[in-house]
């Protein structure tokens, strides 16, 4: 067999085999990890780069003149190129490294949103929103007396588009909205959303924590304004996001945080920041997290992102087909345009207590709010068990979820 | 029964008692007469309890109830824990929460509980099983919780954390 022949029939099978958490039991059972939403496993090929790191490069970025220094910075802006080009930026100095997207979403709430909201003045998310696009807002609008305005969602759990347009009024700053719902699923038409935005001049930040693990991300196609997603949901380590910001919204910004790194020179009556994107990276970053996202995206290359959606695609839709036989089930997160995640209750059974007799078939999922209890208010549910997929789950780990749900049945019987 | 192919840790947790309160959970609302009242909330998982006690001039609890939403096991506990302190003396009460977390949290078998109440714990030792289970022992605890807190009549909720 040719090397070519063999890269070319590379199956899901074999990605699952590049993930050693995967290779493990848990209570006896082959583990079925079905909770890549909340996190996702790391592949050897990120393991390995930041224990190379670690063993090898490891000094401070942008400060040594001497060898060790040298290549840290080069793993760590290395990896900043890789990021601008998966995402298609137009510039590195686009990309903020941050701790996450809960981060990025502050810094921009902070530094872009804050000087700009006032009394009569709004910020508009939607209902489907992680806590992390909806608390910043909050604080925001409660230091400046703004408005926090929520566009409704329908019983399948997506944006009415019709009212989020009239929402979209003069006196609103900016627009949040996440990509793909943590814990609905819903892909929301995020291309659409940003064109009837800046229709009224309004800048739109997407929340792309869900979104960037399960499709190819193009920032400039979406049209958006800023973009923040995490290292750990993409199969990289955690503690490591990115703020993709437009440039001249960044740069007309003031800085989030100050310290070391972000400035030019430092004179007690009045200090010079430092040009994009240093201005928003005070302090010695997470460098071993940014080199293994850049292994991560290395990784996600190497498949293919079409690749990776075409097989979570065809997962989901097989395990919404398989759950929908389960005779007691209600599948909450109905939307037309879905990745990923399925959220459901079963009969009466609390979803915490689903998770425990789930766990001890070796099947993991996500239970409870999902961080996202306006979600659960308009549902009317106290949580949901809620099942994810990405590229190393395959239809077997759906077969044995269904088999572990019918299992609990017995128990509460 | 295919349950019986289940590890028994976990039949250990969901034994007959346990489904039993959970799904007819005694004392079930606010009961008619109200002197203390306590949340307990846990964040992690949005369990709410809401616990009710009537406590008389001599200090003992005449009746007591719960509402709210939670896991099986979280909603057995508080059931449990009705049939527990009616008719207890408050100090009695107080002293099975500090035996209940003790045995949960710990399990050591430290100073062994009083006799009469542990006997009046018997039925609470169908908790036992979550010991096995880190993540759900603030479950069995939460109302248990809220009874310590509804005594020493605090105004704020008890959590979990």
């Amino acid at each position: 067999m040719t090397q070519a022949t063999a890269i070319r029939t590379r199956t899901a099978a074999d990605w699952r085999r590049d993930f050693p958490a995967l290779q493990q039991m848990v209570h006896g059972h082959p583990l079925a990890y079905l909770d890549s939403a909340a996190s996702s496993q790391q592949p050897d090929a990120v393991i390995e780069a930041v224990a190379h790191y670690h063993r090898e490069d490891h000094a401070n970025v942008h400060r040594g003149v001497h060898t060790l220094s040298h290549r840290a910075t080069e793993a760590y802006e290395g990896a900043r190129d890789k990021i601008r080009s998966f995402i298609n930026a137009a510039s590195r100095s686009e990309i903020v490294l941050t701790s996450g997207t809960t981060e990025s979403i502050n810094l921009v709430a902070q530094s872009y949103a804050r000087p700009r909201l006032a009394p009569g003045r709004k910020i508009l998310i939607t209902h489907l929103e992680h806590h992390a696009n909806i608390v910043p807002w909050q604080l925001a609008c409660e230091q400046t007396g703004a408005e926090l305005v929520v566009a409704p969602i329908n019983d399948a759990g997506e944006v009415d588009l019709d009212v989020l347009r009239t929402l979209l009024t003069d006196d609103v700053v900016l627009l949040a909205v996440g990509h793909v719902s943590n814990a609905l699923g819903t892909i929301n038409p995020v291309r659409d959303i940003v064109a009837m935005a800046h229709d009224r001049d309004i800048p739109v930040l997407v929340d792309g924590a869900q979104g960037v693990p399960h499709m190819a991300v193009d920032v400039r196609d979406i049209g958006c304004d800023f973009y923040a997603f995490s290292a750990h949901k993409m199969f990289g380590p955690t503690g490591t996001g990115v703020l993709y910001g437009r440039e001249s919204l960044l740069d007309a910004m003031p800085p989030w945080q100050g310290g070391g790194d972000m400035i030019l020179e430092v004179r007690f009556d009045g200090t010079i920041y430092n040009d994009l994107p240093y201005k928003f990276e005070a302090g010695t970053p997470n460098i071993s997290g940014v080199v293994g996202l850049g292994a991560a995206i290395d990784y996600l290359l190497s498949i293919g992102m079409e690749a990776i959606t075409a097989h979570e695609y065809a997962l989901h839709d097989y395990m919404v087909a398989r759950l929908s036989e389960v005779d007691g089930i209600r599948l909450i997160g109905t939307a037309a345009a879905k990745a990923s995640v399925q959220s459901f209750l079963l009969n009466d059974i609390h979803p915490h207590d689903l998770g425990t007799i789930l766990d001890h078939q070796g099947v993991a999922i996500r239970t409870g709010h999902h961080c996202a209890m306006p979600v659960m208010q308009r549902f009317e549910i106290p949580g949901t068990a809620r099942a994810s997929v990405a590229l190393y789950n395959d239809t077997d780990d759906v077969d044995r979820l269904v088999a572990a749900l019918r299992k609990a049945q017995e128990i509460f019987s | 029964m295919t349950a019986a192919k289940l590890e028994p840790s976990l039949q250990d947790v969901y034994r007959s008692l346990v489904l039993d309160h959970s799904r007819n959970p005694r004392h079930f609302g606010r009961p008619e007469h109200v002197t203390h009242v306590a949340d307990g909330i846990n964040p992690l998982c949005g369990d709410k309890l809401r616990l009710y006690l009537d406590i008389d001039d001599d200090g003992k609890i005449q009746t007591s109830g719960f509402e709210g939403t939670g896991c099986a096991i979280s909603i057995a506990s508080a059931s449990l824990l009705t049939e527990t302190v009616i008719g207890l003396p408050v100090g009695d009460a107080d002293a099975c929460y500090r035996e209940v977390t003790r045995r949960l949290t710990s399990g050591t078998k430290e100073a062994a509980a009083r006799d009469d109440l542990e006997e009046r714990l018997q039925d609470v030792r169908a908790l036992d099983g979550v010991r096995a289970f880190p993540a759900r022992v603030k479950c069995a605890t939460l109302a248990w919780r809220a009874l310590h807190a509804a005594i020493q009549n605090d105004r704020v909720p008890a959590t979990t954390e």
